[in-house]
C-alpha cells in the first residue's frame, strides 16, 4: 500500500490525516469550478466564432460581448417544463442524462493542469488524481458515457432518438480501438500509463510526444477523438435533417441541460487529453514569471485545440455513414496498428524499427487489396439483389 | 477462522467491500428477476461494476479498468445493441418457465457453489493476508507483472486465445454474409 502512495501525488505521503482529506475535497471543488467555467465560455466562444465565421453577429445581449448568454440559457433551461414521453421507460430515461454527465466530468480528473503546488504546507500534483491506471480510466470513463447516449435513445420511446442513439454507440464504439492504439503508442514510449509520468517524460519542446511518436498517432488520435465526441464532421448522431435531435430528441429542461453541458465537458476534456498525451501538458517554454511547467502553457494549448473544433464545425461538412465506418475500420486502425509496431520495433533497436516499417509498407498493397475485394463481392451481392428484384 | 479474515483487513476495507458487495449482489439480482431485457443488461452493468471496485480494493488497478472498459464498454454494449436491434426489448413474464426442470438444476448448481465457496474459505489457506509473489502495487507494476506471465510462462495459451478470438472473427464475418441468390421473399426494401 505504501508502495504505491510514495511513487503517486506526494500529498498522500506522509499518511492521510485532516489537511489531506480537506485539500483533496478543494482541489475537487477547484477542478468541477475549472471545467464548468471552461464549458461556459466554450459554448459563447462557439457560437461566437461560428457566427462571425459565416458573417452574423452572434450573442451580443446579455453581458459584454454577449459573454452571459450561456448563462441566460442554462438558467431559462432549468425553469422549462419538464417533459416525460407516455413511452417512455421512465427510470432510465432520468438515468441516462447523468451516465452522460458524469462521466464527462470524471474524466477530467486525471487532466495535470500544472506543475506540483504547496498548500497548507503539503506539496500536491495540481491534477485531482493521478491513479496508477492513469489514461486507461479515460478510456473507462469514454466507455460509459456510451451508455448515456444509448440509453437515452432507447428510452424515449420514439424511433428517431433510437436510430440516432444506435449510430451513436456503434460511431463510439468502432473509434474507441483507434483511440485506444494511439494511447498505446504513447504509454509505449512513455513506459508508464499514469498522466503525470507522461506529462514529465515530455520536459523540452523536441520530446513532446507529437514529435517523438513521428505525428501519426496524434492525428489518428485527433480524428478518433472528435469521432468520439460526436462532434462535426462526425456528428451524424444528432443529424437534423434526417433525425430531427438525434438521441437527445425527446429530452427538455434540465435533462436536456445535462447533454448539453456533458457535450461540452467532453469537448474541453478531450482537448485537454490531447494536450496532455502529445503537447506536454502545462510544460512550456522557461521564461520569467510564468515559469517552464505553469496553467498558463495548459490554457493556451487547451485554447489552440478548442479553435480546432469550431473552425472544423464551421467548415466541414458531415461524413456518410459508410464513409465514418470505412474511415474507422479499415484506414485509422489499420494505421494505427501499423505505427504502434514500428515504434515497438523502434524501441528494440532502430534496425528492427525500420524492418517494421518496410515490412509494413510492403504489406499494405496486400490489404488494400483485399478491403478492395470486399467492396467488388459486396457491390456484386448489391447488383445481383437488385437484378432480382426487377426480374421479380 | 472469520476472526483472521476479519483481522487483516481495516475498517475502510470492510466498508468498501460491503458496499461493493451490496451492489454485486442486487445487480445479480436484478438480472435474474427483471423482465425487461434492457434493465436485466443495466443490473449487469452495475454487477460489473462492484467487482470493479472489489478489484481495486485488491490493488488489480489495470484488472478493475480492463474489466469495465471490456465487460461494461464492449460486452454489455453489444447485448444492449441486439437486443435494441432485434427488438426484443419487451417486458416478459418471468415466472413462466421456458426451460422445464431449469429452475430446481439451478437451484442446485447454486447450493454446489455456496458450499465449495464456505468450504474453501473455512479451509486454512484463506488468511486474508495479501500476495507475495511480487510488488503488485506499484503504479505500472501490475501491467509489467502481468504482461511478463503473459508473454513468457502462458504464452501458449495466450496464442491459442488469440488463434480462438481470429477464428470466431472470420466464422461470425461468413455468417453475417448472405449468399447472393438468397433473397427473403418479404424483404422490405423490394416492397
Amino acid at each position: 500500500m505504501n508502495a504505491l502512495l510514495a511513487v503517486g501525488d506526494p500529498l498522500f505521503r506522509d499518511g492521510v490525516d485532516f489537511t489531506v482529506v480537506a485539500i483533496v475535497i478543494a482541489k475537487t471543488l477547484l477542478t468541477f469550478a475549472v471545467l464548468m467555467v471552461a464549458v461556459l465560455f466554450m459554448v459563447w466562444f462557439e457560437r461566437k466564432v461560428i457566427s462571425d465565421m459565416q458573417n452574423r453577429i452572434g450573442p451580443n445581449r446579455a453581458g459584454p460581448w454577449g459573454l452571459l448568454q450561456t448563462l441566460a440559457d442554462g438558467i431559462k433551461l432549468f425553469f422549462k417544463e419538464d417533459l416525460l414521453p407516455d413511452r417512455a421507460d421512465r427510470a432510465i430515461f432520468r438515468l441516462a442524462p447523468y451516465l452522460s454527465a458524469v462521466p464527462a466530468f470524471l474524466a477530467f480528473a486525471i487532466v495535470p493542469l500544472g506543475g506540483t503546488v504547496t498548500i497548507a504546507g503539503r506539496q500536491t500534483y495540481l491534477q485531482l488524481a493521478d491513479p496508477p491506471i492513469g489514461i486507461l480510466f479515460l478510456l473507462a470513463t469514454s466507455a460509459v458515457a456510451v451508455y448515456g447516449v444509448m440509453l437515452a435513445g432507447w428510452a424515449s420511446g420514439s424511433k428517431y432518438p433510437l436510430l440516432g442513439s444506435v449510430r451513436a454507440s456503434a460511431q463510439m464504439v468502432s473509434y474507441e480501438a483507434a483511440l485506444g492504439l494511439s494511447i498505446a503508442a504513447v504509454v509505449l514510449i512513455t513506459g508508464s500509463l499514469s498522466t503525470q509520468d507522461i506529462v514529465q517524460s515530455q520536459g523540452g519542446l523536441l520530446d513532446w510526444n507529437i514529435l517523438r511518436l513521428g505525428g501519426l498517432p496524434f492525428a489518428i488520435f485527433l480524428i478518433a477523438a472528435t469521432a468520439e465526441l460526436n462532434r462535426p464532421p462526425f456528428d451524424l448522431v444528432e443529424a437534423e435533417q434526417e433525425l430531427v435531435g438525434g438521441f437527445h430528441t425527446e429530452y427538455s429542461s434540465i435533462r436536456f441541460a445535462l447533454f448539453y453541458l456533458a457535450e461540452f465537458m467532453n469537448t474541453v476534456t478531450m482537448s485537454a487529453i490531447v494536450v496532455t498525451l502529445f503537447l506536454g501538458g502545462p510544460v512550456g517554454i522557461d521564461i520569467p514569471v510564468i515559469g517552464k511547467v505553469s496553467p498558463v502553457w495548459f490554457v493556451l494549448k487547451l485554447f489552440v485545440f478548442l479553435f480546432g473544433y469550431v473552425w472544423l464545425r464551421a467548415t466541414l461538412p458531415r461524413f456518410r455513414y459508410d464513409q465514418l465506418m470505412d474511415l474507422g475500420w479499415k484506414l485509422l486502425i489499420p494505421a494505427s496498428l501499423f505505427w504502434l509496431l514500428v515504434l515497438a520495433g523502434m524501441r528494440v533497436d532502430a534496425t528492427y524499427g525500420f524492418a517494421v516499417f518496410f515490412g509494413g509498407l510492403a504489406m499494405a498493397p496486400v490489404l488494400l487489396r483485399a478491403v478492395s475485394i470486399g467492396h467488388d463481392s459486396a457491390d456484386v451481392e448489391h447488383s445481383a439483389t437488385r437484378r432480382l428484384r426487377e426480374v421479380r | 477462522m472469520l476472526a483472521t479474515v476479519l483481522g487483516a483487513a481495516t475498517k475502510v476495507d470492510i466498508g468498501v467491500f460491503a458496499v461493493s458487495a451490496a451492489i454485486v449482489l442486487s445487480g445479480a439480482i436484478g438480472v435474474v428477476v427483471s423482465g425487461n431485457p434492457v434493465h436485466a443488461a443495466l443490473s449487469l452493468v452495475a454487477t460489473l461494476f462492484g467487482i470493479a471496485v472489489l478489484f481495486v480494493a485488491q490493488e488489480a488497478h489495470f484488472l478493475a479498468a480492463v474489466q469495465v472498459i471490456v465487460y461494461a464498454g464492449a460486452i454489455v454494449v453489444l447485448f444492449l445493441f441486439v437486443i435494441m436491434l432485434l427488438g426484443v426489448d419487451r417486458e416478459e413474464d418471468v415466472d413462466e418457465e421456458r426451460l422445464r426442470g431449469q429452475r430446481p438444476m439451478a437451484l442446485f448448481l447454486g447450493l454446489l457453489v455456496l458450499g465449495e465457496v464456505l468450504f474453501l474459505g473455512s479451509a486454512q489457506w484463506a488468511t486474508g493476508a495479501e500476495g507475495v509473489a511480487g510488488a503488485a502495487d506499484a503504479p505500472g507494476e501490475n501491467i509489467a507483472l502481468l504482461a511478463r506471465s503473459i508473454f513468457t510462462r502462458y504464452l501458449l495459451a495466450f496464442e491459442i486465445t488469440a488463434v480462438l478470438l481470429v477464428i470466431a472473427v472470420v466464422g461470425a464475418v461468413v455468417l453475417a454474409r448472405r449468399p447472393p441468390q438468397e433473397i427473403p421473399e418479404d424483404d422490405e426494401v423490394s416492397a
